[in-house]
Formats: C-alpha cells, sequence, structure tokens
C-alpha cells in the first residue's frame, strides 16, 4: 500500500510540473506585460531595467526554474497589476469563488435529484417531458449565454435580481462571506443558476435512468408487494440505489465547477479566483496566471489522488500489481 | 479502469457513506443556509432534537451578524462602473488614466482644469512667472486647506510631494523634468526654478497631487510605490489628500468607496452633492450595460458603441459625447530599406512619399465615421486634437478621398499593380479598433494593396511599435499636457520613443528642441505651425480620426463630460 501511495504521489508531482511547464509555455504568448505597468511616458531605458528586473529576459526555461523553486516554498511572487503577492490576492478572492462553488453544487444536486426522480416517476407527464427537453437546452447553451440570458430576464426586463457582484459581504474571521446578508443571497442565485445548470442536467439525466433502471428491478417488485407505501418505495428503497454513480459523479465534477467558474465570474463580476485569473491574462499577470493554473491542477490532482487512493483501499488486485512493480493501470 | 467490478465495489462504498451522512444530516447544511435571512420564520418544529437546537443557535447568530452587516444608508450614493479598475492610490506611482482619476478625487494638484480642460485655481490661488526671471515661476498656496486628517497644508507639503514625484520610482517625473529646484518663500507661497524657461508649466501641474509630507513619514511612504520592484506601500490602498472625496475602502479589483470630505474648501465652486462614491470595475461589457439599464449602477464610464442606441431610448437613462484628446492614426516604416512583411524585395515602398499619399487617399473616412464608429468620431488631418496648443482647423483639413488618384499615384511611383504588406492592429485599446482596421484593409485593397491583418491585445501589439518590427501599425496618441510639444517629442522626433516610422527631419528635431524653452508665446506658436506643416505635408503618418468618447448615465444624474474622459464626482448632482 505504501508504495502504491508514494507512486501515486509522485506521478501527481510530474502532472503539476508538467502544467507549470506547459503554462509557461504558453505565457510567452500572452504579451508583454511592461506596457502596462509603464506610462506612455516611459523611456526605453526604463522599460528595458524594468524587463531585467523581473526577469523577463532570461529563458522559458530560466524563468520556469525560478518559478518552481519559489512555488515549492509557496511562494508565488507579486503580482505585477496589483503590486501584491499573488498568495494573498488569491487567499483573499478564494471565499468568493467557493461560495459559488458550494450553492452551484448544491443546487445542482437537490433541483437535479427531484427533478431526475419526477421524471423517472412520471415518465408521460408532460411535465417531465418539458424537464428533458429544457435540460437538453441546458447541455447545449455555452455558460455565459445563460448568464447574460438570466441577467437580461431577471435584472434588466423584471428588476428582480442583481446583474453583478456579491452584494453586502461580512467578514467572519479572515474569510469573507457573502451568505450572510439578504443581498448576498440575492447576488448569488443567477450566478449558481448558471454555473450549476450544466451539473444539474447531467446529474438529472443520471438519475432519471438510475431511477428507470431500479423501477425495474426484483427488490422493488418484492417491496411493492410487501404492501409499502409508494414514498417508501420510490425514495426508501429504490432512489438510494440511485444515488450511488450521483454521489461519484458529483463529487468528481466538484473540480470542473471550479474550472468553470472563471466564465461565471467574468459575466457576473463574481469577484472570484476566476475574475482574477481573466484580469491576470488580459493584463499578461504572469505571476497570477501561474499560481491559478497550478492552483487548478492541484485541486485535479488532489480529487484524481483521493479516489485512486480509495480505489486501491476496495480493491485488493490494484495492491497486488503495484508490488509487482507495474501498475496495469 | 474498465473493470466493473473495481468501480462497482469502491462506489458503492462512497454511496453508502454518502447516504448515510446524509440521513444523519437530515440536509441540515442547506437548512441553515436557507435560513439566515429569514430565521424569524423558524420555530421549533422539534423540539426535541439536537440538530434542530444547535441550528437555532447558528441563525441566531447569523441574524445577529446579518443585522450589524446592515449598511447605514448614505444620502446621495452614486454607483459607477467601468472596465479597469486603478492600479494604486498611490499619487506618484502609476500615470495612467483611470488610476490619475481615481487619485484626483482624493489629491489634488497645484491647479486643476474644468469641464472645458481650461486651467483652475485648486490648491494654488494663483501664479506667474516672476518679473525678468522667466525660470521663477511664484506659485501662491491656498490658505485654510486641511488633509483628511485634519494636518493644515502648507508650502512643505507642496516641496514634499515635488521631491517625492521626481523620485525614480515615480511615473510623474516627465511632468516636473523641467524644475531643478522647489523654494519655500513662506507658508504659502513657493517658486519652481525650471532649466530654461517652460511656459507651460501650470499645464504640467494637474496631474500631481499633493501628499501632506507628515502623514507619509509617518507611514513610511516618502519613496513612491516601486510598481517596478513589484512591492506595494501603504499608500497604495490608504490615502490622505485634500480633495472633495476620502477614501474608505479599497480592494483592487473588486469596489471602491469613497466619502465626501465636508470641509474641502471648494464644494461652493463645483455643487456636486454626492455623499458616497461606490465604484465596481466589471470587466465584461455585456454585464456592464447591464447594470446601467437595470438601474444598479448610475454612470457607466465607457459604454459599448453598439449599446448606446439602447442606453438612449431608455426613458431613465442619457449618452453624453464629446471629442476626446486622441488621434487615430497608421504609421509605417519609412526608414527600412526593405520592408519585413511586403512582397517588394529590395527597396522599401513606403520610403515613396506618392505611396504614402496614395495610401492616405484610399481611405475612405466618412465611411469609416459612419458605419464603423457610428458617427462618434471626428476626422483627423493631424495627430492632434482641437483643445491642443497648436491645433487648427486648417490644419485637421484632410487631404480628398480620391481612389483614382491614389491609383495613379502607384503607378507612378512604379507600383501599378499594388504590393502585399502587413497591418499590426491592437483589438482592445481603442474603440473598434480592430474594425476599424479591417474597414482599412479593404479600402487598400481596392487600389490594389493586399493588406494582412495582424490584430492582437495590446499587451502583444505594442512591444512591436517599440521594438521597431513593425512595418505599418494602428496606433492612438493622447496629449495630458495639451500642448503639441509632447506630440512631437514622442512621434516627430527622430530618437522620439514612440516613432517606429524612421522619419528623421533634422528641422523638426531643431524645433522640437526648441518649442520648451522659448518664453515668447507668439514666437513659441509659429515653431509648432512649422513643425505641424513640414510632418503634414511629409506624411510621415496617415491620420485617421479624433476619438470621441460616450458615457451613459441616469437621467437623474448631473456630470459634465471631460475630454480627457476622466470623470470628477466634485460635480456630480443626483436630483431625486
Amino acid at each position: 500500500m505504501f508504495t502504491y501511495l508514494v507512486n501515486r504521489l509522485i506521478q501527481s508531482i510530474g502532472v503539476l510540473l508538467v502544467v507549470a511547464l506547459l503554462s509557461f509555455v504558453i505565457f510567452n504568448y500572452v504579451g508583454d506585460p511592461i506596457n502596462n505597468m509603464v506610462g506612455q511616458e516611459a523611456t526605453v531605458e526604463d522599460r528595458e531595467e524594468l524587463r531585467e528586473r523581473l526577469g523577463l529576459n532570461d529563458s522559458v526555461f530560466v524563468q520556469f526554474i525560478r518559478f518552481i523553486g519559489n512555488a515549492m516554498q509557496g511562494e508565488f511572487g507579486i503580482s505585477y497589476q496589483f503590486q501584491r503577492s499573488v498568495s494573498d490576492l488569491i487567499l483573499e478572492r478564494m471565499p468568493a469563488t467557493l461560495e459559488l462553488v458550494f450553492i452551484s453544487a448544491l443546487f445542482a444536486l437537490v433541483a437535479g435529484i427531484g427533478m431526475g426522480v419526477y421524471t423517472g416517476l412520471r415518465r408521460d407527464s408532460w411535465l417531465s417531458r418539458f424537464i428533458l427537453t429544457a435540460s437538453l437546452v441546458g447541455v447545449s447553451l455555452p455558460t455565459f449565454v445563460i448568464g447574460i440570458l438570466l441577467i437580461y430576464i431577471f435584472s434588466v426586463t423584471l428588476d428582480w435580481l442583481p446583474s453583478f457582484g456579491r452584494g453586502e459581504t461580512t467578514k467572519v474571521g479572515s474569510w469573507d462571506s457573502g451568505l450572510l446578508t439578504l443581498s448576498g443571497w440575492t447576488a448569488i442565485i443567477l450566478p449558481s443558476i448558471t454555473l450549476g445548470l450544466f451539473q444539474l442536467t447531467i446529474i438529472l439525466r443520471l438519475v432519471r435512468a438510475e431511477m428507470l433502471e431500479v423501477l425495474r428491478t426484483d427488490f422493488i417488485k418484492f417491496a411493492r408487494a410487501r404492501g409499502l407505501s409508494r414514498r417508501a418505495v420510490n425514495f426508501g428503497h429504490a432512489l438510494k440505489n440511485t444515488m450511488v454513480p450521483v454521489i461519484t459523479i458529483a463529487g468528481l465534477q466538484i473540480g470542473t465547477l471550479v474550472a468553470f467558474s472563471i466564465i461565471t465570474e467574468t459575466v457576473f463580476q463574481w469577484p472570484g479566483m476566476g475574475l482574477l485569473f481573466i484580469q491576470g491574462v488580459e493584463f499578461a499577470d504572469v505571476p497570477i496566471m501561474g499560481a491559478y493554473l497550478l492552483l487548478a491542477a492541484l485541486v485535479f490532482v488532489i480529487i484524481n489522488l483521493i479516489v485512486d487512493l480509495m480505489y486501491a483501499a476496495v480493491d485488493p488486485r490494484l495492491r497486488v500489481s503495484a508490488q509487482r512493480g507495474k501498475s496495469t493501470a | 479502469m474498465s473493470d466493473g467490478v473495481k468501480n462497482d465495489s469502491l462506489v458503492t462504498r462512497v454511496g453508502i457513506l454518502t447516504m448515510r451522512l446524509f440521513s444523519q444530516q437530515k440536509y441540515c447544511c442547506f437548512c441553515s443556509g436557507l435560513n439566515n435571512w429569514r430565521n424569524e420564520d423558524l420555530e421549533l418544529e422539534n423540539p426535541g432534537g439536537v440538530v434542530m437546537k444547535r441550528l437555532v443557535t447558528a441563525a441566531a447568530i447569523v441574524a445577529a451578524l446579518t443585522v450589524s452587516a446592515t449598511p447605514a444608508t448614505a444620502k446621495n450614493v452614486l454607483k459607477w462602473a467601468s472596465q479597469g479598475d486603478a492600479l494604486t492610490a498611490d499619487p506618484h506611482s502609476q500615470n495612467e488614466g483611470p488610476t490619475n482619476t481615481a487619485n484626483l478625487q482624493i489629491y489634488e494638484g497645484l491647479v486643476f482644469r474644468d469641464a472645458n480642460m481650461k486651467l483652475i485655481p485648486a490648491l494654488a490661488t494663483s501664479w506667474r512667472t516672476l518679473k525678468g526671471k522667466p525660470t521663477v515661476w511664484e506659485f501662491k498656496l491656498r490658505k485654510g486647506v486641511k488633509f483628511h486628517d485634519g494636518a493644515p497644508f502648507t508650502a512643505d507639503d507642496v516641496l514634499f510631494s515635488f521631491n517625492r514625484a521626481q523620485m525614480k520610482t515615480s511615473d510623474f517625473k516627465g511632468y516636473l523634468a523641467s524644475v531643478t529646484e522647489v523654494k519655500k518663500i513662506d507658508s504659502h507661497t513657493i517658486h519652481l526654478i525650471t532649466k530654461g524657461p517652460n511656459p507651460i508649466l501650470p499645464n504640467q501641474m494637474p496631474q500631481v497631487g499633493i501628499m501632506s509630507a507628515a502623514w507619509a513619514k509617518k507611514h513610511k511612504v516618502e519613496v513612491p510605490q516601486d510598481f517596478k520592484a513589484g512591492e506595494e506601500n501603504y499608500a497604495a490602498r490608504h490615502a490622505n489628500g485634500t480633495g472633495p472625496f476620502m477614501l474608505k475602502l479599497r480592494e483592487p479589483g473588486v469596489r471602491t468607496i469613497l466619502v465626501r470630505n465636508k470641509n474641502w474648501w471648494g464644494w461652493k465652486q463645483a455643487g456636486g452633492n454626492v455623499d458616497e462614491v461606490h465604484y465596481t470595475p466589471i470587466k465584461n461589457a455585456a454585464t456592464r450595460v447591464a447594470a446601467l439599464l437595470s438601474g444598479q449602477v448610475d454612470f457607466l464610464l465607457d459604454p459599448p458603441f453598439q449599446d448606446l442606441g439602447r442606453i438612449r431610448r431608455s426613458a431613465k437613462l442619457k449618452v453624453l459625447d464629446t471629442p476626446q484628446i486622441r488621434t487615430i492614426f497608421l504609421g509605417l516604416d519609412t526608414g527600412a530599406k526593405e520592408l519585413r512583411t511586403s512582397d517588394v524585395k529590395g527597396k522599401n515602398p513606403f520610403a515613396d512619399r506618392r505611396v504614402r499619399e496614395a495610401m492616405y487617399r484610399a481611405i475612405d473616412i466618412a465611411a469609416i465615421q459612419k458605419v464603423v464608429m457610428r458617427g462618434l468620431s471626428v476626422p483627423a488631418g493631424i495627430i492632434t486634437s482641437p483643445g491642443v496648443n497648436g491645433y487648427n482647423d486648417n490644419l485637421n483639413k484632410r487631404l480628398a478621398h480620391d481612389p483614382k488618384k491614389a491609383k495613379e499615384l502607384l503607378k507612378a511611383a512604379g507600383y501599378p499593380s499594388g504590393f502585399s504588406v502587413r497591418l499590426d492592429c491592437p483589438n482592445n485599446r481603442y474603440n473598434n479598433d480592430e474594425k476599424i482596421c479591417i474597414a482599412v484593409v479593404g479600402m487598400l485593397g481596392k487600389i490594389g494593396i493586399k493588406v494582412n491583418l495582424d490584430a492582437l491585445p495590446k499587451s502583444k501589439h505594442f512591444p512591436k511599435i517599440q521594438k521597431r518590427v513593425t512595418d505599418f501599425y494602428l496606433l492612438g496618441w493622447g496629449v495630458p499636457t495639451l500642448d503639441s510639444h509632447y506630440v512631437f517629442t514622442y512621434l516627430y522626433r527622430s530618437k522620439g520613443s514612440w516613432n517606429a516610422t524612421g522619419f528623421n527631419n533634422p528641422r523638426v528635431d531643431e524645433l522640437t528642441a526648441a518649442m520648451p524653452v522659448t518664453v515668447d508665446l507668439k514666437k513659441r506658436d509659429a515653431l509648432i505651425a512649422e513643425a505641424w506643416k513640414i510632418v503634414k505635408d511629409a506624411i510621415v503618418y496617415i491620420p485617421l480620426h479624433h476619438q470621441v468618447i460616450a458615457w451613459g448615465m441616469s437621467r437623474k444624474l448631473t456630470l459634465p463630460i471631460r475630454a480627457d474622459d476622466s470623470a470628477h464626482f466634485r460635480w456630480a448632482k443626483i436630483s431625486k
């Protein structure tokens, strides 16, 4: 087991290194941050001096090694744009993203399971047909179109909900929360629907398919024959058994939610990490981009690592193959 | 991982585990979340449940927090948005449009500009050069002015601030480049000694904000924030000026809140009635417009042009526009031996004035104005706009649009079937920049010049100009000093840092060098006029148009639009 763990850890670090290297190669194409940092009056010498000081004249490889060296000490440098430590900036913006992701996931899970169960039980009702058709739209429309559509309907036309921002936030320790005020809650509705809609449709369809499958099985028939109430059969037995894949998928998709939040945050001017990243791209702010991409990779790697470790914990065969030195996975 | 058995066993365990969690907790995490804001509805339906008790406690805490978080409502709050936030609150660190606009609400210079860009007194009440001493400027300072922290404003603060603005890490050195010494005469009089005579020194004053010397010392910000070294100082997010607004909160890239400085000396004159100014940068253009249309912001500095019609049609909103001090033009590398991106080898077609004139005449500026800019541009004949010293309507006349003559000129120059070249264009810097380039490509195509367009973000575009690796490019130029000298120094002087054309005219260099030291304003204007004539005849650049800026705002708001695209809330009035 220990060998297996070490193996996976080494692989994870490898993945992170590759992500960092790839992002560094890409950074070479986002342009020169110098112009964004100095006024138009700056002389050629001023610019050259700044370029030298930021180490932009070094080769990509040297810059990469320096970045990795610093990153290993938890040091991501100073943002070119905000002139503040990138770690501080990310920590400041993290609560906004995590709250958004949390509410979206909750929304996707609750609404997705609810509608999935309904469409599974009442296959032929017009509401089920409507939900399924609408869910197709949800899958096929890009996130930013959904976001702008929602803003147009609920903010511009109906004037019910705010079109941007987090509303009033409250500091709880170092956590800047928007979930403690009414305006914070009204502000999070549209972004979380936008972000969660795609996951919702996946969960909905998954639950529906599983429900249909489970309802046909013998143990449900037996439960009915025992004279259990419909409620007990549908929710106590059928739904419980459909939840298994749903939980797995939902868990794995949290990483995707974090990643997708870039677009949602841009549309709603949600001051989270995704928006920070986009602002960084515009400015050619390499330290922010590097740290964010590494962080996103880290989230995915950790989730995958946990999943892999669980596989190993459950399945003895994996451990055996790991001991032979070669993984068959 | 294709083995179904493996997956099933894992998945089952995860599932069961999660189900247990769910059934024990009775989804309470969700309930507590919802109950944050309607905790008064909460009743003890299940008095025995521990979970429920905990929930109530949580709700009570939440309720307490909610109450404390409710903001005191200010009387007149002006909410506004634009694409990009200020870079820093340090008044001497970054000389950049949005940053200056933000900081000059809080800090004041010795001189200010009114809504028509005319110089008006600010921290200085009067200024003049001493008789017989053209290199000594005397500024009388305003008495009875206090900084936001209550400290009195004196000549020492001016000395300190000018010294600070001249430091290596300051981006405002340029405005004070001619100043060799700042002398305190008494507590409210100073002398600025300049290298040579500098007749336009007062024009350079409005951008240099005055800080409190004592405050700067106390917070160890005697040196401007070194934007280049990447260190944040105390002044980057805190401010203490003398201006009409005080900085209450600054979260870079998220929001900035200013509150009215009730003790400001100039309220009577300015007449604004705003108590608080809330600013949010909103990156996405559609979101920005939606925020204005839905009334969540009262003022939008940069509404996208395609949405101006909608804003105008709304009964609650209005659009203001004015010509901006910024001219858009095309640059041509006339100095290279051979163009890098052309099929003409061994010689440079742009070196021939006839080719440049042909290209000039091929451009139908009226069509660009009407179709691309939707009327929001003013055709330009020189690279400087109305309002800048040296501009006149005669100079601004363009060569007529004449494709037939253009073709003849090309033929005469030896390119009857044209040639190919690449046009480098930014796509996120100026109003409709990429669309202007696309129009130019089509128009030049009509006279046989095959143009390949390379439109890139500004961070990729500008380095091409600075490294002198572009043959043909689009650029815009604003004139913060409102004097033609600024244009010649950067764009026409043979060593000008933004002159990528290879244009090298000794007479223009001479004239440019003479402008800052000629005291006699008549003579000086003659120098400027001669320089403009030379460069206009030579067609160093192909001018396109002066930009027009448009602001969108609520009809309840009165706020004069200024040609440098900066909003000054001292003048803002909100009616009920």
